[in-house]
């Protein structure tokens, strides 16, 4: 997952105590800002590098081509991240993970000019994630227990979760997510940027359903995208490292213990 | 399908008062049945006035006959089949089946209508696509914007900064009689931003609509595509908007 990394440290940040002591008397302040002028002024920024995907860029074929992953990762995932270092270049958010951006910048419903670009780094992030080559196929162990618990089975789940990828309107996200509150597992549809995240829920799975992500390879049957996706591409392996990390913030019930 | 066939088919839309919109898809086979069925509240996939590959090389023939085969027949489709369950809900007086079906009536109703208003927006460049705009449009473009170079630098570039998909509108007020650029989400059609605007060009930027050729190269996309811009299309409906 991309990090914030300062890129230089301030050597002119001036300590809030200083601050009041520089109008104390004229000859001081010159003093110090003839100090402060010869310096190197450099700022402190925060920078998000772009992560590879966690395989070759033609490891997913034939269900995502070379080209589609050539384009979405090395041009629209990137351009995303250079807007979003370009912006936070001039901006004074510093410090933050890459969640704690998004729901920084979030807002609350009334997005910073930076949350767009934001989200879709990490969006992205977690779709590369949430595919491996030879996915698909069942989950297993926790994983499916909890599916079949919320959904009833898993042909239920796959139902369902291919139904909402084909009725959302226009461009957007399909995810998995484990709801904090409800403290199940939920199938969730957002638009453009949208990331479950800034509801606090824990996202699971997801899948890009823009345009971009699936047009090349098979223009525009949405239905066969998204069939290969869950049976072809989906990485149940994410999928469970992801729902042990969720189970340190969600209490999913009871374990069962035998009783001897 | 025998030329008698053809011609009868032809006939009987003309006759029912569909239309040439309707009696040129019912020559292609799209949407007659309905058509003669439901009379006039069925939608119908129209005729591109110009051959698919005629746009090149502003926008490619398969993206053309994608977009208009596959995209604007499904929007088609699915508007009819949303109109037709709409019409069964009313009748049985279920509304929460009337209130959930507007979102599949305004995506596929507006997609319908954004698109047939996109195939006249275009024109080949042999049949004088891209000429700048004279007379009464041109002159209202020079009042509101400058130029016309500084019209098209504003449309693309609100239609590069839209975030997802939508549409970038010229767009008039019926009130105010003024041009201004307006932006719609997904498949809005320009009305939902004012009952008084009235569409004189849309840029779809939906990416389906240039993905195939121009990758994720939005802006050379809506550079490219005023070549094939069709003003005469434009100044007419202005001209009549503003009679």
């Amino acid at each position: 997952m991309a990090m914030a990394l300062p890129l230089a440290y301030a050597s002119s940040v001036v300590h809030p105590f200083e601050a009041g002591r520089l109008s104390f008397s004229t000859k001081a302040t010159k003093h110090k800002k003839q100090i402060y002028q010869f310096r190197n002024v450099t700022k402190v920024l925060a920078y998000y590098g772009l992560t590879n995907p966690p395989y070759k860029l033609d490891a997913l074929e034939p269900y995502m081509s070379r080209r589609t992953l050539e384009l979405h990762w090395g041009n629209i995932h990137r351009g995303y991240s250079d807007s979003l270092n370009k912006q936070l270049a001039n901006s004074p958010l510093y410090g933050c993970t890459m969640e704690e951006l998004i729901k920084t910048t979030f807002n609350n419903g009334n997005p910073l000019p930076e949350y767009n670009n934001a989200a879709e780094v990490w969006n992205h992030d977690f779709f590369w994630e949430s595919m491996q080559p030879n996915g698909g196929r069942l989950p297993w162990g926790g994983v499916l227990d909890q599916i079949e618990k919320d959904f009833g089975s898993f042909s239920n789940f796959r139902d369902e979760f291919v139904h909402s990828a084909m009725m959302l309107f226009g461009s957007g996200w399909v995810w998995l997510v484990l709801k904090t509150n409800e403290r199940r597992l939920s199938i969730v549809r957002t638009s453009n940027a949208l990331c479950p995240l800034v509801w606090g829920d824990i996202p699971i799975i997801s899948l890009d359903m823009w345009e971009h992500a699936y047009y090349l390879d098979y223009k525009d049957d949405v239905s066969k995208y998204v069939n290969n996706f869950m049976d072809h591409l989906i990485s149940w392996h994410s999928a469970t490292a992801r729902m042990v990390r969720a189970e340190a913030f969600v209490n999913l019930g009871e374990p069962k213990i035998p009783v001897a | 399908m025998s030329l008698r066939t053809l011609f009868t088919k032809k006939a009987l839309t003309r006759a029912s008062g569909l239309g040439p919109l309707a009696a040129a898809a019912g020559d292609r086979g799209l949407g007659l049945g309905l058509g003669q069925a439901r009379g006039l509240t069925a939608a119908s996939l129209p005729d591109l006035p110009y051959d698919y590959g005629a746009l090149e090389p502003a926008i490619s023939g398969e993206i053309m006959r994608l977009h208009h085969q596959r995209h604007h027949q499904a929007y088609v489709t699915n508007y009819n089949n949303a109109l037709e369950q709409l019409e069964a809900a009313v009748a049985k007086g279920d509304a929460p089946a009337v209130v959930r079906l507007q979102g599949a009536i305004k995506f596929n109703g507006g997609g319908h209508i954004n698109h047939s208003i996109f195939w006249n927006n275009l024109k080949p460049v042999k049949a004088s696509g891209g000429e700048p705009p004279h007379s009464a449009l041109g002159w209202a473009i020079d009042t509101d914007f400058g130029s016309l170079e500084a019209l098209v630098q504003k449309m693309n570039a609100e239609g590069a900064a839209l975030q997802g998909s939508g549409w970038v509108w010229l767009a008039l007020d019926k009130g105010s009689k003024k041009l201004s650029v307006e932006t719609t989400a997904n498949q809005d059609p320009l009305v939902t931003k004012g009952l008084h605007m009235v569409p004189l060009l849309g840029i779809d930027v939906w990416e389906h609509a240039y993905y195939l050729q121009y990758k994720n190269v939005r802006p050379d996309y809506l550079k490219n595509i005023w070549d094939v811009i069709n003003w005469k299309y434009a100044s007419e409906v202005y001209e009549k908007e503003t009679a």
